[in-house]
């Protein structure tokens, strides 16, 4: 047992390393991350820093190089970002595209249409999102209503998309829709690349808790979508839809906020009713919790990494990243607001402020938990698909789609 | 990176599973239970044929001196199995003290008859019901002699070979006693788990040799036990989780099956968060007593507090997933429960733990 590279993963992340250096600035300690000052700030140096990476070959690590990658192996993947996560480098809009809309196009859209859309997607030149969720359907995402109708070979798209991340800045969206509504639910659906810029597609923010407006809702009102742009056969949009789950629940690892470091050096220095908090026992008690949590999703992680790096497939444990990571940052940053006392709700604008960390993690830690699979579907997914035990008894197995209750009642 | 077990640490595994399988441990387990007998000297006297035993015990002292990830693969499948022998007091607590704080000639005495199981060690700490520190412990240890009262010993009452902590007047360290000695005066105590035998042990002027060590040294023993605890207690959790999904799986009610109810499924999901980390931690405790690292008593700490909480969580919610017949003496629920808390308490409380753990990150990050 060691966590040394092999050779020639030695000689690899030399080289992620090297390029980094050149390339980008050491962050000075784990809390020193790039933040931009506005989205269009962030959107704006994002851009600029794929086509960096990109120029250099560091895009989408496993892609093919035809379609701007660099056809690395997972552990190379792995390499990289464990190299890049040592530097400030920005972040952030080009998931969605990268991680999901990417292997979706890669597995059903034509060899034309691949070298159209992917090396922009590498490159960041144009942005993707995913249009999935319908204020009738999040969790049970089958249950979407959007309509297509197919008239010659064109389509006509008439409904309503929500909590699509980043709607408004992206060119390009995938999209899943009800193609009959007569056939069970699973059935009738059919998927879609959309072009955002098309007539009829309105994106409205919708503010979030923390004030921000990251999502949107998209409306479509007669939208054409030429059937070349059709994903998969005519009533497979689940099958698709699934491939880009599956994606999804891989491009979501550990959520991004304060963690075990920052509480424990805030422990250290924070004063508890005339003694260091450290130096109390139930702070100590959780701080050790957090401690273990983190640390098994570290080795769970470094048991991930030697599976890919024999060339095998890894075990089940990755699962857990989600449902252990949104939970823990919710309580450490209810912890961390808690150790400021009364000026834990107070808002700073000062940059770098020890509430705004504590304060981001416990807006952003309750948005972890639903978005991408909330913890109880991860849970169904778990005993499901991981321990083997029997689906949900469904209500509306095998029913036509319009006869079947959802939504809000 | 190679963080994982090899393939021939991973065959040995499989090897003492299947053992373990073929021999029911579980089933002896419960007959110690119900029994008179303080262990089951049938599976004892198999494990010994293994090698088990001499593990991680050096060549020159009769050991088969492979390493101590060896010794944690075992471990796992002992605590699997709930496989009832001194295993753990005469490996992961007596043995270790003598290979790592004994000198020449206590080494040559007893790690060979340990290694062939000739000779059961067995740790002597508790003494009241607090856990023990430098400042608590009463036992003492003057002129030679050793006297006191120790209580709670795993297998106290069949071990012939004592590991002790006593204060001789500049600190606590800790004292090698042979069995056969004078004044030793053994009283067999009833526990939660009587499927693992306790007794209390008094020491009256009892003839001991120091093992060249202080407090901190009793300290890092308990590290280096702690790791292979911990694989036994995820071994048990692991055990726990398989019964309640195959129970759960096979149980119908309201005209379906149980396992197919969210709130079980959710239970499932939950043990199976709680063995994940619990694993990944244990690995990261092997790893660190494999190689020696200044990382131990952190890893140590993490894997143990990990561990325990994987153990307790998988043990209780699988009595709580079989229903009344997880509440029945004949179901196996209780003896994984039983054993849970066993090796809960054995080598210190949760809380312990964690603060030991949180102590250790503050020395590691000491700025
Ligand atoms: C920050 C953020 C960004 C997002 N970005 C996108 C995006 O870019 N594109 C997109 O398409 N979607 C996006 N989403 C939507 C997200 O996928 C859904 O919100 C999520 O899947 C939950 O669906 P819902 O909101 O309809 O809640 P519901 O499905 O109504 O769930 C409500 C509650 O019921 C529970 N529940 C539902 N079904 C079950 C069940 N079978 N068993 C047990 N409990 C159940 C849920 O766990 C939850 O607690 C985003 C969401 C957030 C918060």
């Amino acid at each position: 047992m060691d966590f040394n590279d092999t050779p020639e993963e030695a000689k690899f992340r030399k080289e992620a390393y090297d390029w980094l250096a050149s390339n980008a600035e050491l962050k000075e300690g784990p809390k020193d991350s790039w933040r931009a000052s506005s989205e269009e700030e962030g959107l704006k140096q994002v851009k600029i820093w794929q086509k960096k990476l990109h120029e250099g070959g560091w895009a989408c690590l496993h892609w093919p190089k035809t379609y701007g990658g660099r056809e690395s192996t997972p552990i190379e993947r792995v390499i990289w970002g464990q190299e890049v996560s040592k530097f400030k480098v920005p972040g952030g809009y080009l998931e969605i595209g990268q991680g999901m809309a990417g292997p979706v196009m890669m597995m059903y859209a034509t060899e034309e249409q691949k070298e159209r859309y992917l090396p922009p997607m590498a490159t960041g030149e144009e942005i993707w999102c995913q249009l999935f969720s319908e204020p009738a359907a999040g969790s049970d995402v089958a249950g979407i209503k959007t309509k297509a109708e197919l008239d010659g070979d064109t389509w006509t798209i008439n409904g309503q998309k929500v909590w699509t991340s980043g709607a408004h800045f992206s060119d390009y969206g995938i999209l899943v829709t009800r193609s009959d509504p007569t056939a069970p639910k699973h059935k009738g659906l059919t998927f879609f690349f959309v072009d955002m810029k098309s007539p009829g597609i309105e994106v409205k923010p919708i503010k979030q808790i923390s004030g921000g407006a990251n999502f949107n809702e998209v409306y479509f009102t007669d939208v054409k979508i030429p059937d070349s742009q059709r994903l998969g056969a005519v009533g497979d949009g689940w099958k698709v839809s699934l491939t880009t789950l599956m994606n999804e629940r891989l491009a979501v690892g550990d959520a991004s906020g304060p963690d075990f470091e920052e509480a424990f050096s805030l422990a250290r220095g924070q004063d508890l009713n005339g003694k260091l908090a450290i130096e109390n026992d139930s702070v100590r008690e959780k701080l050790a919790d957090w401690y273990c949590q983190q640390s098994g999703l570290k080795y769970a992680k470094y048991r991930n990494i030697s599976a890919l790096s024999r060339g095998e497939t890894p075990g089940p444990q990755s699962s857990i990243t989600k449902i252990v990571s949104g939970n823990k940052l919710q309580e450490i940053a209810n912890f961390g607001l808690d150790m400021l006392d009364s000026a834990g709700i107070v808002r700073s604008d000062e940059e770098g402020a020890e509430q705004s960390m504590y304060q981001f993690g416990f807006w952003g830690a309750a948005g972890i938990r639903i978005a991408g699979g909330t913890d109880e579907i991860l849970k169904n997914i778990i005993s499901e698909q991981v321990l083997g035990m029997p689906q949900d008894m469904r209500a509306d197995k095998g029913l036509p789609f319009n006869e079947i209750p959802t939504g809000n009642k | 990176m190679n963080f994982e077990f090899s393939a021939d640490q991973m065959q040995l595994k499989d090897i003492a599973r299947k053992f373990l399988e073929k021999e029911e441990s579980v089933k002896r387990a419960r007959k110690v239970l119900e029994g008179e007998e303080s262990f089951d000297q049938d599976l004892w006297a198999q494990i010994i044929d293994m090698g088990f035993t001499a593990t991680a015990i050096p060549e020159e002292y009769g050991g088969l001196g492979l390493g101590y990830l060896e010794l944690c693969v075992i471990a796992e499948e002992l605590g699997r199995s709930l496989a009832p022998t001194p295993f753990s007091s005469s490996v992961y607590l007596a043995s270790e003290a003598i290979i790592n704080f004994g000198d020449e000639s206590q080494k040559q005495s007893f790690l060979p008859g340990l290694a062939t199981g000739e000779k059961i060690g067995a740790f002597a700490h508790n003494e009241t019901n607090t856990s023990p520190t430098e400042a608590n412990i009463s036992c003492s240890f003057t002129g030679g002699a050793l006297s006191g009262t120790k209580i709670a010993v795993a297998d106290g009452d069949v071990a012939n070979t004592f590991i002790v902590t006593a204060n001789n007047g500049t600190g606590v360290s800790l004292y090698l006693v042979d069995g056969s000695a004078d004044g030793i005066q053994i009283e067999p105590q009833s526990t939660l788990d009587p499927s693992r035998s306790h007794a209390s042990i008094t020491f009256t002027n009892t003839p001991a040799t120091e093992l060249k060590s202080d407090w901190s040294d009793v300290l890092c023993l308990l590290d280096r036990a702690a790791v292979l605890f911990s694989f036994e207690q995820l071994g048990g959790a692991e055990a726990c989780m398989d019964m309640a999904k195959e129970y759960a799986m096979g149980r119908y009610a309201f005209g379906r099956s149980i396992a197919s109810f969210q709130a079980i499924k959710h239970k499932l999901a939950d043990m199976f968060i709680a063995v994940e980390l619990a694993r990944s931690n244990c690995y990261y405790g092997a790893w660190a007593l494999s190689t020696d690292a200044p990382e131990l008593p952190t890893a140590a700490a993490t894997c143990r507090v990990s561990a325990s909480q994987a153990f307790h969580e998988c043990s209780k919610e699988n009595i709580q997933t079989h229903g009344g017949m997880g509440f029945t003496w004949e179901f196996d629920c209780h003896l994984y429960y039983r054993r849970c808390r066993q090796l809960a308490a054995n080598i210190g409380s949760q809380s312990i733990w964690k603060d030991k753990l949180i102590g250790s990150l503050e020395r590691a990050n000491q700025i």
